[in-house]
């Protein structure tokens, strides 16, 4: 009978197990070693360098750049997407059932699009000569504020970032919504007898009720933060630029494996982000591990 | 069933980890550096060398060739392979024509079962320098000494145009022969020139003062690929180049001190930077991706657009009938240059190479002495109105004006055609050039500062001893 329950579980977590273990805690694995060496990518040996590449991150001034970016990104990315989420996801609940439902499917729209199509359509918003963005502007008079946005240092980041929030900020709308809906009703109501007014309640019932989507939400985004190559890859200048301006860990570690050849050197960049991701999701979860709210 | 025995009846979680721990042992081991090193490759056991047969190639031996499979399609291949077969009609031969060439290949490099002719091209192609310093490359030199196919009492080295066989060196051995011949220069639109009575200027000056004059008639003198920055760079430095001659090339590409404090360099990021200071750069140009620049200017929107001689192919379709692009030489900095202003910055591509480890790398040479053979790149010419890499091979076709210009151009170069192979050699060098070159034509860094950055950049490189160094 033993046996038997051990060759059925076996049987049943032996595949998925070799797979996992081949597919995905493999790389990972040879990942840690490459990095400790000099390894080209195309040679059938590698050289042990210990910490050297390591030493080096922290002298290339462009990886440097990328790191100040993902920062960058990292800080304001989640806050303003959450924001923009939880406002549209709460005006949503005060609005009539089916106004919010069709609101609802528009937002999500960006969702189904894959990332490389939203840059690329970003790319044609953002061309300076006949761009949505800056056609816009003159047609309403505003010319003045026409930039080139993607090839202006002090532009080109936060036209990435208004990106990564455009893309991504649907698909929490509709997260929040529901954690919304899950809130009894009578708490909105009792909060309405008491008096509160739209910015009372939201800030005193809706937000604490839905800490854990908000909470969940911010390790997301700031893992989606941390990576960001798809888009940069896709629609800067350069891409990266200008001068490294929209630089990205991801874009810096791509270029070094597959332009430079260096998959050692690439390899440390991957573990360096890997460990980055990694601190990011514990420190989010546990800074929110604090009381929980009994709803009964 | 007895209670007791429910206690450890499933596998606890650690007894699943530990299980997990072993089984992945023997997966991990399946390292991608576990390949075996060099036992000096299966080198031909090849057959005898007769005039004939001058690479001892066994007639019966399998050929693999891979070919990138990008704008130029790979029919021209396949035809040199029915070539081969007439000649070995034992041999079996594999082709394939693939897009991501680099991709497919690496894994093979790697475990050191790679295929006998590989056209290393396309976007993420391998890095050549890096293939040559791991030793996967055969030198060719028996290839380049080998008779011409088609052109008796030529060598296959002879054939060749001008810097075809450098552009494949690397530490002395020639690793790579590549097919097409690329010329860099400035293009316009003949009948927008006749139009408006421009002519195409020979000096800096001619082209700053008849810059004055286009934007007067409302049309922006310049425009590029502001998005991939490298395209602006190559007028840039083919304008040095002509200045300083091959000794300034050199110095750049052997990444001597002070090299980019050249005051040809210097001078030539002065022109350009003139040419942003006076607005004669289209604006917005810089946002630009290489198909938006590229159809803006054939809208006649800007006059000049630097590019290689491909240009003209890849406008098929967007150049409007009558539009008559050509290819101008970049204009002389002043009259003290080195070279004379017809020089061109010439460089050929798609980079065939043999494996080291190929299983039959005298019939993987073989093959590529057919494909340079006259006959087969003449008809690789007609095909896709590019200049190939062999000698005299458009002579007698009718050229469109693009690929007419272009073959003028090297015509009248002679020898006098240079080509910078940092770019090639220290791929992150030619990133801080590209990236310094976008600054200084936005008028974000002077000159001096551009010369400065760069000249760091390169500075970093030699000193860094994990770079394989080449000098020429």
């Amino acid at each position: 009978m033993k046996h038997g329950r051990w060759r059925f579980l076996l049987g049943a977590l032996v595949p998925a197990l070799v797979l996992h273990v081949v597919f995905v805690l493999s790389p990972y694995a040879q990942a840690f070693w490459l990095s400790l060496t000099d390894w080209t990518g195309v040679a059938g040996e590698a050289r042990f360098v210990g910490a050297d590449n390591y030493v080096r991150l922290g002298g290339d001034s462009l990886f440097l750049d990328a790191v100040r970016n993902n920062a960058l990104l990292l800080i304001v990315v989640p806050l303003v997407t959450i924001a923009i989420g939880l406002f549209l996801a709460s005006m949503l609940r005060t609005s009539s059932a089916r106004i919010g439902q069709g609101y609802r499917i528009v937002f999500f729209f960006p969702q189904l699009l894959s990332l490389v199509v939203i840059a690329v359509l970003w790319g044609f918003v953002y061309n300076p000569n006949t761009g949505l963005l800056n056609s816009g502007l003159r047609a309403v008079g505003l010319g003045g504020l026409a930039h080139s946005w993607l090839a202006e240092p002090a532009f080109a980041l936060v036209a990435v970032m208004a990106v990564l929030v455009w893309s991504s900020v649907g698909f929490y709308v509709v997260l929040f919504s529901a954690a919304i809906e899950g809130i009894p009703r009578e708490l909105f109501e009792a909060a309405l007898l008491d008096g509160a007014g739209k910015w009372a309640t939201f800030s005193r019932v809706t937000l604490p009720l839905v800490r854990e989507s908000v909470q969940v939400a911010f390790v997301y985004l700031g893992i989606a933060a941390l990576d960001a190559f798809a888009v940069v890859q896709v629609m800067t200048v350069g891409p990266g630029g200008p001068d490294g301006a929209t630089e990205v860990i991801g874009l810096s570690l791509y270029r070094t494996a597959f332009t430079y050849g260096k998959f050692g050197y690439a390899s440390a960049m991957g573990v360096a982000l890997f460990f980055a991701t990694l601190t990011l999701a514990v420190l989010a979860l546990r800074s929110g591990r604090r009381e929980r709210l009994e709803l009964a | 069933m007895n209670p007791d025995s429910q206690v450890r009846p499933y596998p606890s979680r650690r007894t699943v980890l530990k299980t997990a721990a072993v089984l992945s042992i023997p997966a991990l081991g399946g390292c991608v550096t576990s390949g075996k090193e060099d036992t000096g490759g299966a080198k031909d056991s090849g057959a005898e060398k007769t005039t004939e047969n001058p690479l001892g190639v066994k007639a019966d031996a399998p050929l693999e060739v891979v070919v990138f499979k990008g704008g130029y399609g790979d029919e021209y291949a396949v035809k040199a392979e029915a070539t081969y077969q007439q000649k070995y009609p034992s041999a079996k031969i594999d082709h394939k024509g693939l897009q991501k060439v680099g991709e497919a290949m690496q894994p093979r490099f790697v475990a050191g079962t790679p295929p006998d002719v590989v056209d290393n091209t396309g976007a993420g192609r391998l890095d050549i320098a890096t293939l040559v310093s791991a030793n996967q490359v055969t030198d060719l030199a028996d290839l380049l000494d080998a008779p011409s196919l088609d052109q008796p009492g030529k060598k296959v080295r002879d054939t060749l145009l001008p810097g075809v066989v450098d552009d494949g060196t690397f530490a002395g051995k020639t690793v790579a022969l590549n097919f097409t011949y690329t010329v860099w220069g400035v293009w316009y639109s003949k009948s927008l020139f006749a139009d408006r009575g421009w002519t195409y200027p020979k000096t800096w000056d001619e082209m700053v003062a008849l810059c004055a004059e286009i934007k007067k008639a409302g049309v922006a003198p310049w425009t590029y690929q502001g998005k991939y920055p490298e395209y602006i760079n190559d007028p840039l430095l083919s304008m040095a180049a002509k200045a300083g001659g091959p000794d300034l090339v050199k110095a750049v590409d052997n990444l001597q001190p002070g090299a980019w404090k050249q005051d040809g360099l210097v001078q030539a990021a002065t022109a350009f930077a003139e040419l942003a200071g006076q607005g004669y750069l289209m604006s917005g140009s810089e946002a630009l991706s290489h198909t938006e620049a590229q159809a803006a200017w054939c809208q006649k929107k800007a006059a000049f657009i630097p590019c290689g001689s491909w240009l003209e192919a890849e406008q098929k379709g967007v150049a409007p009938a009558g539009f008559d692009m050509v290819m101008g030489t970049v204009p002389a900095r002043s009259s003290s240059d080195q070279l004379p202003v017809t020089a061109v910055q010439a460089a050929s591509s798609e980079s065939f190479l043999v494996p080291a480890k190929a299983k039959n790398a005298a019939g993987g040479q073989e093959y590529l002495r057919i494909l340079f053979s006259k006959q087969s790149a003449t008809a690789f010419a007609e095909a896709n109105s590019t200049l190939p890499a062999v000698a005299g091979a458009t002579d007698g076709l009718t050229l469109s004006s693009g690929l007419g210009s272009v073959r003028d151009a090297v015509t009248a170069a002679g020898s006098d055609t240079f080509t910078y192979r940092f770019r090639t050699w220290y791929a992150p060098l030619a990133k801080a050039v590209d990236d310094a070159t976008g600054e200084l034509v936005n008028k974000r860094i002077s000159p001096a500062d551009w010369s400065t950055r760069i000249q760091k950049a390169a500075d970093a490189v030699a000193k860094d001893s994990s770079v394989t160094k080449f000098t020429r």
